[in-house]
């Protein structure tokens, strides 16, 4: 709790930008709307995936290449985790963008970290569904 | 601390200052995980020595942060997803964040406890 506010009405100054002025792009709208649904889809993914892989029947400690094997043998685990792959990277990469926006202060700072956050996702989620795709339980 | 802001201090603050930070640290474990689990491609062994690591007692405890970590922020995520489409949720939003204290305390109690079983009978000697 704030100690130093006084009680009574609280506001929010009036933005200085004029930003909003001849702005025609809703990409901000779509972004926050983004990050709702993609959320909501991703307790179902994200939560499954730690219960089945983390807590249910032994967890982590009966994980290891014929595990991985006999589940991508099913199309449905495959799809689950192509999506949640997606999902997961959209959403993590776009909550990343925000909070480079919120604190990158120089404008060439805040390009280049986007530049290499975008890089680093756009890498990652191309070899994980390669992975997904090209798997072969019988390599090696 | 400027007179006249909504945020600053209280829970509603801390709350968000957890989302982001957990959902940072869930960021960057999914990088890394994306580049474990590709070892599948090549070859089983590769794949079956890093996620032995897994397995060992400091990380096993590190996985029950991650999952404390992603359990948070999604229950988080979407009590801030009911304020913002719920006509009530702006009026509950209090009710709400101690809801998923609750809720979070309630899972994690026998999440950690089977996260961690293995690792305890194997460091103290019951019947592994
Ligand atoms: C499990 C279900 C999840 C739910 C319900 C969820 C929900 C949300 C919501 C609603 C937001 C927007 C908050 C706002 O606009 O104020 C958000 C932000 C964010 N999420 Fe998630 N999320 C989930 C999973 C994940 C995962 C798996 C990652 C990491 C890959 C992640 C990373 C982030 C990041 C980095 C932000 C930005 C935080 C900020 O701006 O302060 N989230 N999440």
């Amino acid at each position: 709790m704030s100690t130093t506010a006084q009680p009574g009405p609280v506001s929010i100054p009036a933005p200085r930008s004029s930003q909003r002025a001849g702005q025609r792009s809703n990409f901000e709208l779509y972004s926050w709307l983004f990050m709702r649904i993609s959320g909501v889809v991703l307790v179902f993914l994200v939560l499954g995936h730690l219960l089945i892989m983390n807590v249910l029947d032994g967890g982590v400690q009966r994980i290891n290449f014929a595990f991985v094997a006999g589940r991508w043998s099913s199309p449905f685990w495959q799809v689950w985790d192509l999506m949640m792959l997606w999902l997961a990277m959209l959403h993590g990469t776009n909550g990343m963008r925000t909070i480079i926006n919120d604190y990158a202060e120089r404008d060439q700072t805040r390009f280049w970290l986007k530049m290499l956050l975008y890089v680093a996702a756009g890498f990652t989620i191309l070899l994980g569904t390669l992975v997904i795709f090209t798997f072969d339980p019988n390599i090696g | 601390m400027s007179v006249g802001t909504l945020y600053r201090g209280g829970e509603g603050m801390w709350t968000w200052v957890l989302h982001r930070i957990t959902g940072v640290s869930v960021f960057f474990f999914l990088l890394v995980h994306v580049l474990d689990t590709a070892l599948v491609r090549v070859s089983p062994e590769a794949y079956d020595l890093v996620i032995a690591s897994y397995k060992t007692p400091i990380v096993n405890l590190l996985e029950v942060g991650l999952v404390g970590a992603v359990l948070y922020h999604a229950l988080n995520g979407l009590r801030v997803i009911l304020v913002d489409f719920w006509s009530k949720g702006p009026r509950l939003q209090r009710q709400m964040t101690w809801a998923i204290g609750a809720v979070w305390v309630v899972l994690m109690l026998p999440g950690t406890f089977f996260m961690l079983k293995h690792t305890v009978e194997n460091l103290f000697g019951s019947a592994a």
